[in-house]
């Protein structure tokens, strides 16, 4: 085979193998997911069973039984609000107002946390926008 | 405070005129503006260092007419963590990058003031942009000398408690000299590319500070994994989140230029993909701090939303487009100078390496970015979690450590299959002996593990193969006993066995990351005082609670500690007393009364830890502190009353507070309700610290002069000096 042939052969394989990778990291990027959603977009149309990574800020007044924690989110800026059972260790920054992400499935009325998936925001660093 | 923000005014007048001279040096060719852009960055790591030492001052003495100083430290900061908290702020750790970026630029300059004479002038324009960067950010969008507004109070807000460990002295400072220290192969790429001199001479010339980065990055992750181990109280170690990512993706490429590098030099091969790779690293470095600081996407380490996003987007922009021109329009110079010969040679299995930490490093980038990219796609925001990321990346991270062992035993341009045989046995056998271990130990049902095992000791084998017949030729040609063999023998290449050394941490930092999460044991459990509980083989019980009341050395109350004196046995051992606690931190909100400040604060776990070669056990405790809440709420209301009437002095109030919060402590000592226990036993997390120290020394012998080039370097001096005086009178 000549050398010109030779490296278009090899260019357009080394470009099929790329794409076809590409391909499967998109597909399996979208299939793995899981939506992420504010507190009011949760309550209007979550699907039971489905999981989304729940955003929003806790609302104060949250119980504590054994490793069980029930709180509520709501949006970072407005009063909706969701109901959240967490079975598990907190974080340390875990505190009334602070924002934190947790992947949710819907079970009833209430919203199952996922084990290990509650991360709270470092509060050292969070600072409101300047205006 | 005026002094500070002079000099940052200052720094950026230095930065614009640097810029100036450089290029009109470069372009007219005269000498004289060249050495004036250079000095210009001394210049301006004199100033920012200025800077940076006037703020330190102010924290350091609690200086709270700095509005900085009020919002991150207090007089009840130990003075360590004062000096550490001038980084935790987001104006801070700007004025600490744009510090380290003068002080490397200013040493890689100074070093090669008298090479690379057409590249130099470029670099340094490059090297002072972005060193204007940073300085328009802390003029004009992040100032850190502001003032507080309205009378100086008394005391600050204190840094945060999360922040107060050890690592805090040395992990960002690490983090922020990888990523400034980054900049400085990226500047001189830029130059070689504008001035077109694409030999390998940039490379060979930045290569200490390419390898002083990567060490720097590295240590840097490894520290905040430690950290986050020891400290966070989740007991992980890396989380996937997007600023842990962030750090990860330009040490990923930068790991990448150094192997493809070697082939440059030695083959003057790869002279686009290493230019494409060292200004990517470039970039990723910048999009890592804008990823921390821009607030775009959800982390837990990011500074929240702020106005700095679009600053940092437009550098971003200028530096990929500028990238992309630089490597487009110089093509044609950038052609290799041979072909690879073989699949089956060092080069291809180098070239692999490379794609294999790219793919990497597009895959992290890919899953950190796609809320953002689906976003885009869909409307809504999809995110991944960390399952996901090690779906991804253990597969790659597998065949990388099988190539870290590859690249030293094969031959440059074409392997044999005498050469193969020759040099596969022994570490193929090693390999296979640690599989056949790592399943008698039962390792069997997670085969990604067990894969990793075995190629971690084909990489430990080939090398250990290699220092064996490396020794044996010393002894034979020098008649040298073992050890001095074997110095001498790192001594007269220390690049390849620096390398090879950097290459069994790393598998010994593998090795400890396959078996920690693939055989650990996780519970959380509510235990009353007297309980027990068995978790991985380990008995463990609640002997006792604990609870203190900590002033600050100057009085003040600093905190309240509850924890649990744990007691712990593993079969026939004898059995150990294990402490952990929680520590709660007083909150500043003005909403909260005097007593419940302290329950209602920040609060960080003391985690127990009893760290070995084989496991780790890890414990922390959450107390319920509800059965306080009703004295909570009446020492709230007698304090309360008494602060309307003017009762009490600073000093009174201070002390009968201390009794107040005592006699609560006292209390859940005496009367503790259940709390809940994290308990983990993890095998071999060990093994990651371990292997970062060898890495460290890998790179240390790496990156120390050999005794050839500091005596070119002595005899190019001597006869410098020596043309000089010969052409001056006598």
């Amino acid at each position: 085979m000549d050398p010109a042939r030779k490296r278009t052969v090899r260019l357009v394989v080394a470009l099929s193998a790329a794409v076809l990778l590409a391909a499967a990291l998109v597909y399996t990027s979208f299939s793995a997911s899981s939506e992420a959603r504010s507190p009011s977009q949760l309550l209007s149309s979550a699907q039971p069973g489905k999981t989304y990574q729940l955003t929003g800020k806790v609302v104060a007044g949250y119980q504590r039984s054994g490793t069980t924690t029930n709180f509520r989110v709501r949006d970072r800026s407005g009063n909706i609000s969701v109901p959240v059972r967490y079975v598990g260790a907190l974080p340390d920054p875990f505190r009334a107002g602070r924002e934190v992400i947790v992947d949710v499935r819907k079970e009833g009325g209430v919203f199952v946390g996922e084990k290990d998936s509650l991360v709270t925001k470092c509060p050292s660093k969070f600072t409101a926008e300047k205006t | 405070m005026v002094a500070g923000r002079a000099c940052l005014i200052v720094a950026l007048g230095i930065c614009l005129y640097g810029i100036g001279a450089s290029v009109y040096g470069a372009r007219s060719g005269r000498r004289e503006w060249v050495a004036s852009g250079r000095r210009a960055v001394y210049a301006l790591a004199g100033v920012s260092l200025v800077a940076f030492l006037i703020l330190q001052a102010a924290f350091l003495r609690s200086d709270f007419s700095f509005a900085l100083v009020t919002s991150h430290s207090s007089t009840t900061t130990p003075a360590f963590y004062r000096a550490t908290a001038v980084w935790s702020s987001q104006e801070g750790s700007l004025l600490l990058w744009l510090t380290l970026l003068s002080l490397w630029s200013s040493l890689m300059l100074f070093a090669t003031r008298r090479r690379l004479r057409e590249i130099a002038p470029y670099a340094t324009a490059v090297l002072l942009g972005l060193g204007g960067f940073f300085a328009i950010l802390l003029v004009f969008y992040a100032s850190p000398f502001e003032r507080t507004i309205g009378p100086v109070p008394a005391e600050g807000v204190g840094l945060n408690p999360l922040l107060r460990h050890p690592s805090m002295m040395i992990h960002p400072p690490m983090l922020y000299s990888g990523y400034t220290l980054f900049a400085v192969p990226f500047a001189f790429a830029v130059g070689a590319l504008v001035a077109r001199r694409l030999n390998a001479d940039w490379i060979r010339h930045t290569r200490p500070f390419t390898l002083t980065a990567w060490f720097f990055l590295g240590m840097g992750i490894v520290l905040g994994a430690r950290w986050s181990y020891s400290e966070l109280g989740w007991g992980g170690y890396w989380a996937w989140d997007p600023v842990e990512n962030a750090s990860l993706m330009p040490w990923l490429t930068g790991t990448a230029f150094l192997h493809s590098a070697m082939i440059q030099e030695k083959r003057g091969m790869l002279k686009v993909w290493n230019a494409s790779l060292v200004l990517a690293t470039g970039v990723l470095a910048i999009l890592g701090t804008f990823l921390v600081r821009s607030g775009i996407l959800e982390s837990i380490h990011a500074f929240g939303a702020s106005t700095l996003g679009v600053p940092f987007l437009v550098l971003i922009a200028l530096m990929t487009a500028g990238s992309v021109y630089l490597v487009a329009t110089r093509a044609p110079q950038l052609r290799a100078e041979h072909r690879l010969d073989s699949l089956l040679s060092r080069e291809a299995a180098f070239l692999l390496n490379n794609l294999v930490l790219v793919l990497l490093c597009v895959v992290i980038w890919w899953g950190t970015f796609f809320p953002l990219i689906s976003e885009a796609l869909t409307g809504h925001r999809h995110t991944f979690g960390p399952p996901m990321f090690d779906k991804l990346t253990v597969p790659l991270a597998i065949v990388l450590v099988l190539l870290s062992g590859i690249g030293p035993l094969i031959a440059w341009r074409r392997a044999t299959v005498a050469n193969l045989r020759r040099n596969f046995v022994v570490p193929v056998g090693v390999g296979v002996a640690v599989l056949a271990l790592a399943l008698a130990l039962g390792a069997g049902s997670r085969p990604d593990a067990l894969i990793m095992f075995a190629f971690a000791g084909f990489v430990v084998g080939g090398v250990g193969q290699e220092l064996v017949r490396g020794v044996r030729a010393r002894r034979v040609m020098a008649r040298e006993p073992v050890p001095l063999a074997l110095v001498s023998l790192v001594r007269r290449n220390r690049r390849r066995y620096g390398g090879y050394l950097v290459h069994v941490g790393m598998a010994v930092v593998f090795v400890g990351i396959a078996a920690s999460s693939s055989f650990a044991h996780e519970r959380d459990v509510q235990l009353s005082a007297g309980d027990s509980v068995r978790v991985g083989g380990y008995t463990i019980d609640y002997v006792r609670p604990t609870a203190k009341l900590v002033a600050a050395p100057n009085g003040r109350l600093e905190r309240i500690d509850l924890g649990a004196d744990m007691r712990v046995a593993r079969g026939g051992e004898a059995p150990r007393l294990v402490h952990t606690e929680r520590s709660y931190f007083p909150s500043v909100g003005p909403m909260l009364g005097p007593v419940s400040r302290f329950f209602e604060g920040e609060s960080t776990s003391e985690v127990g830890l009893r760290a070995g070669l084989e496991r780790d056990f890890w414990i922390t405790v959450a107390p319920d502190t509800q059965r306080l809440d009703a004295r909570v709420k009446e020492g709230d209301r007698v304090f309360t009353r008494a602060d309307k009437a003017g009762a009490l002095t600073d000093t009174e109030r201070n002390e009968l507070l201390g009794q107040a919060l005592s006699g609560l402590a006292g209390s859940y000592a005496k009367n503790p309700p259940a709390a809940t226990f994290r308990v983990l036993v993890s095998p071999m997390v060990t093994w990651i610290w371990l292997g970062a120290i060898v890495v460290l020394l890998g790179a240390l012998i790496a990156l120390w002069p050999s005794p050839r080039a500091v005596g070119r370097r002595v005899t190019a001096a001597y006869a410098a000096r020596v043309g000089r005086e010969a052409r001056v009178p006598a």
